[in-house]
């Protein structure tokens, strides 16, 4: 099921370009709280909590990249940032070649209708005192003033339709749903604009696991009809597997690798990667061990020197606590940030 | 419209009140108190605001069904000879409106301050809220007191006596701000990090849209419930300083102003003047109050009365 995404009519290339993003959350504090003595001179200390630090990450037009990593390794503020939610500390957006996270509220718009997003949790990313009809057509009237009133009903109709939301339910309120039902109305509320990029923060995690499969397929389905390109932000492997044309894994705001889904579950590069895929249950006898990792995460205030996973990992030498790893080629289309499997010390 | 109909028939609200004594008496009571009120014009037996109407040979008349009563004056007669009832119902129909015009006023100052401290954040969210501090470290009373006896002396009384009503409104509506915008930021912020309004800003809305359309309507209930509280608070506001003097003139009384003018005169024994006003304005923030407690506890779901 990898390999859907190839059908898209565009020409290929690549359509989201993210360049050294960073992004830096201040931790509030007041300027009193602020100043240290340190060696008998007052110094003021600005703590901040560092999400994601300098990713570089292409999204190819059609494809379905999927972002995986544990909870807090900055999955969500990548999203975030690529829709301009946040501002970014440092680094680049393009959108199809436009620099877009320096621009203005309105030189954004064009671009506000072709990239939308699905959120997490269905029950906060529906306002409890709209109907869907309200809801859906809010977008829809706000990117097309001028559309009559016949259009925009055949055109809720119609997306409620391809998400199987009944369209007589129009005039109905969210808390009237079910956690799936929301689901699927939040992405009808994304489609109406008819965008071509969708970022998805974890559009299934909150549901049912057996209205998960359900929402994976509409999703899938609206890619194909749609030419959809999406960045599916998870961290369920068995959903990268069965979505992903490209998977991403993320740790501690920083990329490790960037594979092809069949190449990343099939030879993960990474030592972190290796680790991850290893812990996936299987059935058969005969999976390789699961590899566990020693300590915990480090604390993103106060990031380790050199590789950030340099004191997890068993393979890490005197040039893994020094120096930063920067993503490099390694044949079958991957890119991965170790200095290991750079030397070649890693199998 | 038949929707909203239904939906408002059909709500935990009006199903809660059916069931609720104090609420449905409560209810009755200012219902019926705002209609006599209102209806003053029309059922108040004398016009108490038409001097030619007034005998001083009538004053302090007691209650009909006391000796010296007189059948015309049921509720008796004030030291200017005013019949009490028909005073009494244009002073209620004073002192209600300046309760809700001053609470209207308090509300969308509030709100749109509140909204905006709590949507932007940073320096305007510390700036307004430092204002709405300094605000509350000064009672609404000394305010008023100062700005009216200000005004009083500067402008004189007979241009006072003709603004009072519009003053009396604008000062406690002034002075009660920071009640509305603290309460109304609070329920912005944890409205604003919600997804809904996330997916708002993706769409591309600007933030006033937001705020209004998407987050205003969210903060509702909270709004409605200090309102009523706001709303008795004024009617005691405007009844303490038509009490001290600087409220409602003595041709216009308002309840407080009723209170006042009768004091004077409670130990020669002419108790009615201030009795029976007192009685009404106690009933009517009593009955306005109860109100808001059912209000606040329907509205707040995780409070499960039986």
């Amino acid at each position: 099921m990898s390999g859907i995404a190839q059908q898209g009519s565009q020409p290929a290339g690549d359509l989201v370009k993210i360049r050294g993003l960073s992004k830096w959350f201040p931790l509030t504090k007041g300027f009193l709280e602020q100043l240290h003595f340190e060696g008998g001179k007052l110094v003021r200390k600005r703590e901040s909590v560092k999400a994601i630090n300098g990713v570089d990450l292409d999204v190819k037009r059609g494809e379905a990249l999927c972002v995986v990593g544990e909870s807090g390794c900055g999955k969500s503020t990548v999203a975030r940032v690529v829709m301009g939610l946040l501002e970014p500390t440092a680094g680049s957006i393009e959108y199809d070649g436009q620099r877009i996270d320096d621009l203005s509220a309105e030189r954004l718009m064009p671009y506000r209708r072709r990239m939308q997003m699905i959120f997490q949790n269905p029950y906060a990313s529906l306002n409890p005192r709209l109907t869907v009809k309200q809801a859906l057509e809010e977008p829809m009237r706000f990117h097309n003033p001028g559309i009559g009133n016949g259009e925009l009903k055949d055109k809720v109709q119609d997306v409620m339709d391809s998400v199987g939301v009944d369209p007589s339910w129009r005039e109905r309120f969210p808390h009237e749903f079910s956690g799936g039902q929301r689901q699927r109305v939040s992405i009808a509320r994304a489609l109406m604009v008819d965008p071509e990029f969708i970022v998805a923060d974890e559009p299934i995690s909150a549901l049912d696991v057996s209205i998960q499969a359900q929402v994976l397929n509409l999703m899938m389905d609206a890619m194909e009809q749609r030419n959809l390109t999406y960045m599916f932000i998870t961290h369920d492997l068995s959903v990268v597997e069965h979505f992903g044309t490209r998977v991403a894994v993320m740790y501690l705001g920083s990329l490790c690798e960037l594979a092809p889904t069949r190449t990343l579950f099939e030879t993960p590069r990474h030592p972190y990667t290796k680790a991850l895929i290893s812990a996936i249950p299987k059935l058969n006898r005969d999976r390789p061990a699961h590899i566990k990792l020693i300590g915990e995460v480090p604390t993103p205030i106060d990031l380790p020197s050199g590789c950030f996973f340099h004191n997890r990992c068993v393979y890490a030498n005197d040039r893994c606590r020094v120096e930063k790893p920067e993503l490099h080629s390694v044949d079958g289309g991957c890119r991965v940030a170790c200095h290991g499997v750079q030397e070649g010390r890693v199998d | 419209m038949t929707r909203y109909w239904h939906l408002f028939k059909d709500s935990a609200l009006l199903y809660s009140f059916g069931r609720d004594k104090v609420a449905m008496a409560s209810f009755s009571v200012l219902l019926l108190l705002v209609l006599l009120s209102f209806s003053s014009p029309l059922i108040a037996p004398f016009d108490p605001y038409d001097p030619a109407g007034i005998d001083i040979m009538d004053s302090d008349i007691p209650p009909s069904w006391q000796e010296e009563g007189d059948p015309r004056f049921t509720l008796g007669t004030d030291a200017q000879g005013r019949d009490m009832l028909s005073t009494m119902l244009y002073g209620t129909r004073i002192s209600i409106t300046i309760g809700f015009f001053a609470v209207l006023l308090q509300s969308v100052l509030g709100i749109l301050l509140g909204l905006a401290a709590g949507y932007y954040g940073g320096r305007i969210d510390a700036f307004l809220m430092r204002l709405a501090d300094i605000q509350l470290s000064f009672s609404t009373l000394m305010v008023a007191i100062v700005v009216l006896a200000v005004f009083q002396a500067s402008f004189g009384t007979e241009l006072y006596n003709d603004l009072a009503i519009f003053m009396l409104i604008l000062v406690i509506g002034i002075a009660e701000w920071p009640q509305y915008a603290r309460t109304v930021r609070a329920s912005v912020l944890a409205e604003k990090k919600k997804e809904y309004v996330d997916a708002v800003r993706v769409i591309g809305l600007g933030s006033r849209r937001i705020m209004l359309r998407h987050i205003l309507p969210n903060t509702l209930s909270p709004i409605l419930v200090i309102s009523t509280v706001q709303v008795a608070n004024a009617i005691m506001s405007e009844a303490a300083l038509s009490f001290l003097g600087l409220g409602m003139p003595v041709n216009k009384p308002s309840l407080g102003s009723l209170i006042n003018s009768g004091f004077e005169y409670i130990l020669s024994g002419s108790w009615w003047i201030t009795a029976f006003p007192a009685a009404i304005l106690i009933i009517l923030v009593l009955v306005i109050n109860l109100l808001g407690d059912w209000l606040r506890d329907v509205l707040n779901p995780k409070l499960y009365k039986d």
